[in-house]
């Protein structure tokens, strides 16, 4: 049967497939986390708060984009995750102040696999636009719960994340932006270094290819001993923790948990960051969640009708250049390094 | 028994709206394999359109029996939106579904600014036309007279949906072309023109259920992407492409929501989706579904 959802020509070459290493990207990488960690010192405070959600965002995507680019399944539920993350912040302060950061992260990873298992059984039985639809269905059931069960969640106010303690340091006098552009920020850094590295890891071992097999031909990987189905809810549950610890640095960054983040209209502009960056190429995500957050801001300082131009952008994507932008990038690097 | 034929007579009532809407959805994937997600919001503009046409027809003076026929042509005509639409979205269609699935969600961006555009960011209302069309006692209950009307503009619908997809030579058309494009384009089926069709059908049927809506509940940009959630609903218990499915699936999701509504209000979706769950479980394909992926 042919396979309806992603025709494999569609996709790049998996990275192992890819010539030897060069010198070049282990500069490119290095000269990246620089330009990093020299943000806070070298930026206006006002771009500095604005790299936090993008790098919350950039860990999404890195874990979205293993199950949709790697494992050719859309989800349309990312949102769900990144509001448990987020809850599992507010949760926590609930319970009394001062928390540390860690304790959050690991009470949001745990959460967030705790969920993740049983949807991945139910859900990694479907590909195509089934497992869209099931797993948009599931974030909405998760907004509906947030929305209701106010008692527990706040309903449509959501919950409020206190600042937390980062290694045990409590930063008591430092005010909210100085945190946040401060130690949280670098605190932020590396997790997404972490987050960056355990990825590659992940898509270059032999896990990664079977992922990759079963996206491009789920009968043959079969054949060859892959049990797809397995594979494919393994990569739903380490897409579900990245989510989460994303959505704890959203939580902390805007100090609210809010029932939004479960909407599917969010997911939506998930899949969008890790379109417009481009789903192909492993730091495409990265690269959108980056054009995103900074589109965001300009239109939305611009006009109030900025989805619409959000709207236009994506359209603009998806008919002319289906790669992204490190899509395009390449190609067009490819072509000057040809001729 | 009264509380009973209100609550069942209120659900018919969304459940009538509720299939036109996800009617036009089914339709386009039926034949496209198209999800469109921007159904919500084209419902959604139906029924500022219907809105905008209660208030021309009332300044024009024209009668009240006459309402119901000015809001459904009013969705049908706002529903010729659909042919440009479906210029963009041909663009898509070699690439992956995914593809298609994220033009629609373009569309949803881009509408639901386009309205609060047109018609700002506050809920539009209509005066009460609905009561104004009188009521009638159904098992000793009163029920307004639009409801009914309503209620009937959608079986009649549904039957012309289906009279026309099984009987007419271009509801044959229609359907070969779901079951194989290449085959019918060899056969001389203009494929590019019956997509054209039946997007814009698809488009009109959500706009008129949009606009059929008015009456009783204020148009708003939420609504848009809220029904989205209860279309996907439908469609999952009823089948994806499946036209009885919706029909079902539209009448039972409402009758849930409903029941809930009356007694855990705090289970209203969460209702909705443990069923929706449960049929995916047990029949992955829907209750009259075909199997697709």
């Amino acid at each position: 049967m042919k396979n309806p959802t992603m025709p494999a020509v569609e996709h790049a070459l998996p990275a192992t497939t890819r010539p030897p290493r060069k010198a070049w990207p282990v500069v490119l990488h290095v000269c990246a986390l620089g330009l990093l960690l020299a943000g806070p010192y070298a930026l206006d405070p006002f771009y500095v708060s604005l790299a936090i959600p993008f790098m919350a965002y950039a860990i999404v995507l890195l874990g979205f984009n293993l199950l949709f680019g790697y494992g050719g399944l859309l989800s349309f539920g990312a949102g769900l995750f990144v509001a448990i993350g987020a809850y599992c912040c507010a949760a926590l302060t609930r319970l009394g102040g001062g928390v540390a950061f860690e304790g959050m992260l690991s009470v949001a990873i745990l959460t967030a696999i705790a969920i993740a298992v049983p949807l991945a059984v139910v859900t990694c039985r479907f590909t195509g636009i089934f497992f869209g639809m099931l797993t948009l269905s599931f974030g909405m059931l998760f907004h509906s719960f947030l929305m209701k069960f106010y008692i527990i969640t706040g309903g449509e106010t959501g919950l409020l994340v206190a600042q937390p303690t980062l290694l045990g340091m409590k930063f008591a006098q430092m005010d909210r932006m100085q945190f946040l552009t401060g130690p949280f920020y670098f605190y932020c850094t590396v997790l997404l270094t972490v987050a960056y590295l355990a990825m590659r890891k992940i898509v270059d071992s032999p896990y990664g290819l079977h992922l990759m097999a079963s996206r491009d031909n789920d009968v043959k990987a079969t054949y060859l001993g892959v049990r797809v189905q397995r594979v494919r809810a393994v990569a739903f549950v380490i897409a579900a923790v990245y989510g989460s610890v994303g959505g704890a640095i959203l939580g902390v960054n805007t100090g609210l948990a809010d029932p939004e983040l479960a909407y599917w209209t969010h997911s939506g502009h998930i899949v969008f960051m890790a379109v417009l960056g481009g789903y192909q190429e492993f730091v495409g995500p990265i690269v959108g969640a980056l054009v995103f957050t900074l589109l965001q801001d300009q239109l939305q300082s611009w006009t109030q009708y900025w989805r619409l131009w959000m709207g236009v952008v994506l359209a603009v994507i998806v008919v002319a250049a289906p790669g992204g932008l490190a899509g395009t990038a390449r190609k067009l690097f490819d072509r000057s390094s040809k001729s | 028994m009264e509380a009973l034929t209100g609550i069942l007579m209120a659900s018919l009532f969304h459940a009538a709206t509720l299939f036109l809407l996800t009617a036009g959805l089914q339709l386009t994937f039926g034949v496209m394999r198209v999800v469109n997600l921007a159904c919500g919001t084209l419902f959604a503009l139906g029924a500022y359109a219907g809105v905008s046409a209660v208030h021309w027809a009332l300044s024009r003076g024209v009668p009240v029996e006459l309402f119901p026929l000015v809001l459904l042509l009013a969705g049908i005509m706002v529903g010729l939106i659909g042919i440009p639409l479906e210029r963009l979205l041909r663009t898509a269609y070699k690439r992956p579904e995914a593809f298609q699935l994220l033009l629609t969600f373009a569309l949803v961006l881009i509408l639901q600014d386009g309205l609060r555009l047109i018609w700002g960011a506050d809920p539009q209302q209509t005066p009460n036309v609905a009561t104004a069309l009188g009521s009638v006692t159904v098992f000793g209950t009163v029920v307004a007279s639009y409801t009914l009307i309503v209620i009937g503009l959608a079986i009649a619908i549904a039957v012309g949906l289906g009279g026309f997809l099984e009987r007419t030579q271009a509801g044959k058309i229609l359907r070969a072309t779901a079951e194989n494009r290449e085959a019918s384009a060899a056969m001389g089926v203009n494929v590019p023109r019956t997509y054209m069709l039946v997007f814009t059908i698809g488009t009109m049927l959500s706009t008129a259920g949009g606009a059929l809506i008015v009456p009783t509940s204020a148009a708003s940009l939420q609504m848009g992407v809220e029904l989205v959630v209860e279309a996907f609903a439908v469609v999952v218990i009823g089948g994806l492409g499946s036209m009885k499915g919706a029909a079902f699936a539209a009448v039972l999701v409402c009758l849930i929501r409903s029941v809930a509504l009356s007694t855990f209000p705090e289970m209203e979706i969460l209702a909705i989706y443990i069923v929706v769950v449960a049929v995916l479980m047990a029949r992955p394909s829907g209750l009259f579904g075909k199997r697709y992926a």
